[in-house]
């Protein structure tokens, strides 16, 4: 037994020297210098990536890194992961490496200008490398896109189940009321359409007005969230749970009896208004809108709502008006993201909206994490990467990635990266050698 | 004028009168006792007084305004703050977290500010953390600011149930056993607080307490409470001296 348990700590030693021993070079390299990394891997892919890839025997560039065809054939595991390594791992480690010190230089140029000034060249740095790597083809582009849906609508949810700890069900009916009523307001205006009639507006309006569309959407979801809201007020928990699934059956059935949008059939035909820079501004509009919110001593009231009722109540804290906010402003979102959503695959039907979506959803906040923004957003992006880059394995996806999320649920029983607080402006500042060490 | 005034109220719990025919009189600045053995209902007594409970019957009025039947919230944000006998402490928050969320009635930026962090926000938030620091500072826990509440030792825990309880300004603070648990010296670190906080903030403060002690001590008025009815009600000698208190709580003190 001592024997065991010592080369099990031993091992562990080698691990954890192993794991400092790959992050330690790259210590001090800031945000900005992964950026450059990033943007110096999708440019050589976008430069050398075909030539690459025909050499190394794969017929095209791997779309998801190489995942989809190594599980297709497997003996091209070797060539996928050759592809990987000298196009991204490298190229990107060796100029975080490198350039680490001007960057870090120039990060603090920029931080100490102005900080909104560095934040917002981040953000279009990021935009530039999602661009460039989507260009490559339109499956990268779809799935780009429906993960930066996912991460508002998982956001979104995470305010009620996480920071709030109401288990709600409810968000597919959400998304599908948002979905459908910027569905409708797009098609019924600027598309001919065999339902909604014949357009009222040239389609050339359609880019200007999608907003209000995709706002209206969300109005019409927190107005339907006032259905759960309202007994949120008096029960919590299973309770809340069963009201809240209701709801969402509710909603799907209502689409599939509502002849008016195609009943069962769904909807089509939405214009082509969600493209990358559409559902990327919006999804850093919904993280800015959503951390302000749960940042705010408002926001934290979700959080002592949740950590104990009756304490918040005797400090001062409207209990009602506060989850009332907390569902309202979750579905808001979700609405947002089902507008989008609707515009991205361009087609929606009641039955997309169901157990499955919720499934989905509720995987992705508790395997990113409850009560965290970081969480949610890489919750969202490495649930949908599994789902897409696992699509080869057919119905064993399902059981592959519930398998998965039960092994992050015991290791971390709220997920990845959770109770944290989200702060970009900090994440973004240049990194210095920490002071007192040689 | 009577700052907190409570006029024969009764409460029953289904057939049971966990409080019967009590009144209550506290004037600005007064400290006042409320003891009893366990299970008299002095908890009860608080939860009716502060909204948790609606009692069945009789009047509740703070600075003359009936009070009965307003949300726990309404009637904390008119100035009765309370501490809880088992912390009710949220336990993913900071301390810091905790003081500042009950300026919650204070806040004006509304929900605007919230979502888009406007400068209104940020101004009131920092004005809220610079008070939030000073009730830290004041009830000996700053150093704990950013920690979260579930890794502090005890005695922190109650200072941040008081500190957060005062931040909401209030006029009238009750204190539901505040030195339970604690040993020795944070009992002797507590009673300063209570003492500083009626003398430096000049704030009204009702206790609920088990240590005759504390209650001696600090104390001007104290009342008995035996079974749901006040037995006795007076300044420390008299109730140190009354027979039936003796008879009913001290009694094997006075024998040892």
């Amino acid at each position: 037994m001592a024997v065991t348990s010592e080369t099990l700590t031993t091992n562990r030693d080698r691990l954890s020297l192993l794991r400092t021993k790959i992050t330690e070079p790259f210590v001090l390299v800031p945000v900005l210098g992964w950026f450059f990394g990033a943007l110096v891997a999708v440019l050589l892919e976008q430069l050398i990536g075909l030539p690459l890839a025909r050499a190394l025997g794969t017929p095209r560039i791997p779309a998801l890194f190489g995942i989809v065809i190594a599980l297709q054939k497997p003996a091209l595991i070797p060539s996928a992961f050759l592809y990987d390594l000298l196009i991204y791992v490298l190229p990107i480690a060796l100029v975080a490496k490198l350039s680490a010190s001007p960057v870090n230089w120039l990060a603090a140029r920029l931080f100490n200008f102005r900080s909104w000034v560095s934040v917002l060249l981040h953000i279009l740095l990021l935009y530039i490398i999602l661009h460039i790597w989507s260009d490559i083809n339109d499956y990268r582009l779809l799935v780009v896109r429906l993960i930066l849906v996912a991460i508002i609508w998982t956001l979104s949810l995470n305010v009620i189940n996480g920071y709030m700890g109401e288990f709600s069900c409810s968000h597919p009916g959400f998304i599908a009321l948002g979905a459908y009523g910027a569905s409708v307001f797009t098609v019924g205006l600027f598309v001919n359409d065999n339902i909604l009639g014949a357009a009222i507006l040239p389609e050339s309006m359609a880019r200007f007005m999608f907003p209000i569309g995709l706002i209206l959407g969300g109005a019409i979801a927190s107005l339907g969230a006032i259905i759960v809201a309202i007994p949120s007020f008096k029960t919590r928990g299973d309770y809340l749970a069963i009201i809240s699934l209701a709801f969402m059956f509710m909603v799907k059935s209502l689409l599939e009896n509502l002849e008016v949008v195609g009943g069962a059939r769904g909807l089509g035909g939405q214009p082509d208004l969600a493209t990358l820079p559409t559902v990327f501004i919006w999804t850093i509009l919904g993280i800015w809108i959503m951390n302000n919110f749960v940042r705010s001593t408002l926001g934290k009231a979700l959080n002592a709502v949740r950590d104990g009722e009756i304490a918040a109540d005797a400090m001062t804290v409207n209990t009602r008006r506060t989850k009332f906010t907390a569902f309202l402003f979750g579905a808001f979102w979700a609405g947002v993201a089902g507008g989008l959503f609707a515009h991205v695959i361009r087609y929606v039907n009641p039955s997309m909206f169901g157990i499955q979506m919720l499934a989905e959803n509720l995987a992705m906040v508790y395997f990113g994490g409850l009560n965290s923004v970081q969480g949610s957003i890489v919750g969202a992006v490495s649930i949908n990467l599994l789902g897409e880059a696992l699509r080869p394995l057919e119905i064993y996806k399902w059981l592959v990635i519930p398998l998965l999320l039960i092994i992050v649920m015991i290791r971390r029983p709220t997920g990845l990266i959770s109770f944290t607080t989200f702060d970009f402006t900090t994440l973004i500042k240049p990194k210095q050698k920490p002071t007192g060490e040689v | 004028m009577a700052l907190l005034k409570v006029d024969h109220m009764t409460h029953f719990f289904g057939g049971l009168k966990a409080v019967n025919d009590y009144n209550l009189e506290i004037e600005p600045g007064q400290v006042r006792g409320l003891i009893g053995p366990n299970g008299a209902g002095k908890t009860t007594i608080f939860n009716l007084i502060t909204g948790i409970y609606k009692p069945t019957e009789g009047e509740i009025t703070l600075e003359d305004q009936q009070i009965v039947g307003l949300q726990p919230h309404q009637i904390a944000s008119m100035g009765l703050a309370r501490t809880f006998q088992n912390l009710r402490l949220w336990r993913h928050m900071t301390v810091l977290e905790h003081v500042k969320l009950a300026r919650y009635s204070k806040i004006q930026y509304g929900l605007i500010g919230a979502f888009f962090g406007t400068a209104e926000r940020h101004r009131e938030e920092d004005e809220n953390e610079r008070i939030a620091l000073d009730l830290l500072e004041m009830v000996g826990i700053p150093q704990h600011a950013n920690q979260v509440v579930t890794n502090l030792p005890y005695g922190a825990q109650r200072r941040v149930e008081m500190a957060r309880a005062l931040a909401i300004e209030p006029k009238i603070l009750f204190l539901d056993e505040p030195t339970a648990g604690m040993n020795p010296e944070e009992l002797e670190q507590m009673m300063q607080i209570v003492r500083q906080v009626h003398e430096e903030l000049g704030m009204a403060i009702f206790l609920i307490e088990h240590r005759m002690r504390v209650v001696m001590e600090l104390c001007e008025v104290i009342q008995t409470l035996v079974f749901g009815k006040v037995i006795a009600e007076g300044g420390p000698e008299e109730i140190r001296n009354n027979p039936a208190v003796i008879e009913a709580y001290l009694g094997q003190e006075v024998v040892t």
